[in-house]
């Protein structure tokens, strides 16, 4: 009983939080899964169940193969290219630079910016025009004499979408950088000293004791930056809007609620989304509990 | 070379004189001028957006897209406050009392879940966490429509109009119930580090839960107020999604009006950049002040600590 007196109140605090999430994330996750598996197909139809038949008729529309394709381009160039970046501007950076406080504040404040703002001079920077039309990179390019390098960016039909990874790289390479920054510096400077008394060149410090301990640093970073890339909208429409050339998966399903006035369909593609981004981050949270629990 | 009293690392004693130093002189060089480099390509948006807006439409020809302005106006400024006014202020309704919120719920659960722990408290924290990965679209149909139910039964109980869907204090509650897992995270991590047997020295002297929170808690709790708060701030400033999805013209927050002018043909460069830079202004004034505690935040997100 004084146990219990002793926990009570805590648990009566965190209850508004609790019923919150209860409801507004399983509640709603549990019901959006409900309406995918129905048809209303409309806004005033009641919807019969009629189990996971939605789930696999998406797969007859062009536009949604189209999509899913844009979303594994776009996500290979952007956490690949986040990724690299982000750990070489860290490695450059990780023995100490005169003005880093200068670097770090650069690389990062893109992060503070909204996509739709950045998308705004993207889409001017990744203008198609090219020579006489040209503004933007292509105009920078040919202006430098590198006009080989003119292309039509995301307009491109195979290659457009690694161009839209860009600007996303712009955005998220200074966390990425900070991340592996506060990793690089978590390396005790004796373990280095030590492997390098040992006879070790820098090279072989860096294979064998600094990569391995920003292993989990390096699985962080995979994860945010997925699950960024999976879900990834406001920039996709602040550059080029709805067009099908750059369609992704959460821009085709704003398409099917507000245009195509489809809620069914809506939440198949919203149940995709979901599924797609649990399958690496819900082992990566039960990962993260555990080794909590180690003492 | 003279007899040491501890023998120098093998890579140095080859290296007779200044070498290495010269080496690593040169490393350092290379470092440097690698970091300027991208430095110059991070702000080359930052250029354009600037260079552009300041911009007369007679100087708006390809060729001298990359060219300082010959004139100087600020001509599309002012065009671009005249269209963005109505929906900053929406942003400043929705961001102000939206990050407050959420830092009060947010410090009263890490308390809970660090200091005064019930049964379970880890499985649901991690219950929690999962809100934080969710992409919102998952919940954003049932959420559009347990908002329009909201203003349908307000309509009918109190016979004027529901705020909840097309209005600013639905977006404001969707914001704070999906910001409770974040800010639950930053304010558990930062209270762990509260020693336990302040706690325990405040229950022995007879204080209860809520009496030990506010005088001992709640005083060194500064810096994670801080963090949350700049957090919650910046990330409803610049949220789209929701805001696309729950609020109409009287209720659209600066990002959808800002994409609303930059989507036009009809817009001119000069003031689709002034407005995008408008619509930043807020954020990045709490990053050059406080960036310190956005860093913070940033890291919270990586569940670490």
């Amino acid at each position: 009983m004084t146990r219990v007196r002793r926990w009570l109140p805590g648990l009566l605090l965190v209850m508004p939080s609790i019923i919150a999430i209860a409801v507004f994330v399983y509640g709603m996750l549990g019901w959006n899964f409900r309406l995918a598996m129905t048809d209303r197909h409309d806004e005033i139809s009641e919807g019969s169940f009629v189990g996971l038949e939605n789930f696999v008729t998406l797969w007859d529309q062009k536009r949604w193969g189209i999509s899913v394709d844009h979303a594994i381009v776009f996500t290979v160039v952007f956490v690949g290219g986040a990724l690299a970046l982000g750990w070489l501007l860290a490695f450059l950076m990780e023995k100490g630079i005169r003005g880093e406080g200068t670097f770090r504040a650069v690389y990062l404040f893109p992060m503070a910016i909204s996509f739709v703002a950045t998308g705004v001079v993207w889409r001017w920077l990744m203008n198609s025009g090219q020579d006489e039309r040209a503004v933007g990179l292509n105009r920078l390019f040919d202006s430098l004499g590198l006009d080989f390098l003119q292309w039509e960016w995301f307009r491109n039909p195979d290659w457009g979408m690694a161009a839209m990874a860009i600007p996303a790289i712009w955005q998220m390479s200074g966390y990425v950088m900070a991340l592996f920054l506060a990793g690089f510096r978590g390396v005790p400077e004796d373990l280095r000293e030590a492997a390098r008394v040992d006879g070790c060149t820098e090279w072989q410090v860096y294979r064998h004791i600094v990569l391995p301990l920003l292993r989990p640093v390096t699985l962080s970073a995979l994860i945010i930056l997925g699950h960024i890339s999976l879900k990834v909208f406001d920039l996709i429409v602040a550059v080029s809007g709805k067009q099908i050339i750059t369609d992704v998966p959460a821009v085709f399903m704003w398409v099917a609620v507000f245009d195509s006035h489809d809620p069914a369909k809506g939440a198949t593609i919203a149940s995709y989304i979901v599924l797609a981004v649990s399958v690496f981050v819900i082992p990566y949270l039960v990962w993260t509990l555990r080794k909590e629990r180690r003492p | 070379m003279t007899v040491t009293e501890t023998p120098a690392p093998p890579a140095r004693a080859e290296d007779p004189g200044g070498r290495a130093r010269r080496r690593a002189g040169r490393a350092r060089g290379i470092r440097l001028a690698l970091l300027v480099a991208f430095l110059v390509i991070f702000l080359i948006p930052v250029y354009v957006l600037l260079v552009t807006s300041f911009k007369p439409l007679t100087e708006a020809d390809p060729g001298r897209a990359w060219a300082l302005p010959e004139v100087w106006t600020a001509q599309p400024w002012r065009v671009a406050w005249e269209k963005l006014a109505p929906g900053i202020w929406n942003s400043v309704l929705l961001a102000v009392p939206g990050a407050l919120i959420s830092a009060v719920l947010g410090s009263m659960n890490g308390y809970v879940l660090s200091k005064w722990r019930f049964p379970g408290a880890d499985v649901l924290f991690t219950l929690f966490l999962f809100g934080m990965f969710i992409p919102y679209q998952g919940v954003m149909i049932p959420l559009v429509q347990l908002l329009v139910k909201l203003n349908e039964v307000t309509q009918s109980l109190t016979g004027t109009p529901g705020v909840f869907y097309g209005a600013i204090p639905g977006l404001l509650l969707a914001h704070v119930v999906y910001g409770i897992p974040i800010c639950t995270l930053i304010f558990r991590n930062y209270y762990v580090t509260i020693p336990d047997e302040l706690i325990e020295a405040a229950r022995v002297d007879g204080a209860g839960m809520l009496r030990t929170y506010r005088s001992v808690v709640l005083p060194v709790s500064g810096p994670a107020f801080a963090v949350v708060i700049i957090w919650q701030f910046t990330s409803m400033w610049n949220d789209f999604l929701f805001a696309v999805f729950l609020t109409g013209p009287q209720s659209w927050p600066t990002t959808v009006m800002l994409n609303n002018i930059a989507g036009a043909q009809t817009v001119p460069y000069s003031q689709q950049m002034a407005a995008a830079l408008l619509a930043s202004v807020p954020t990045m004034i709490v990053y050059v002040l406080l960036g310190r505690f956005f860093m913070r935040g940033l890291m919270a997100g990586a569940l670490k600590g």
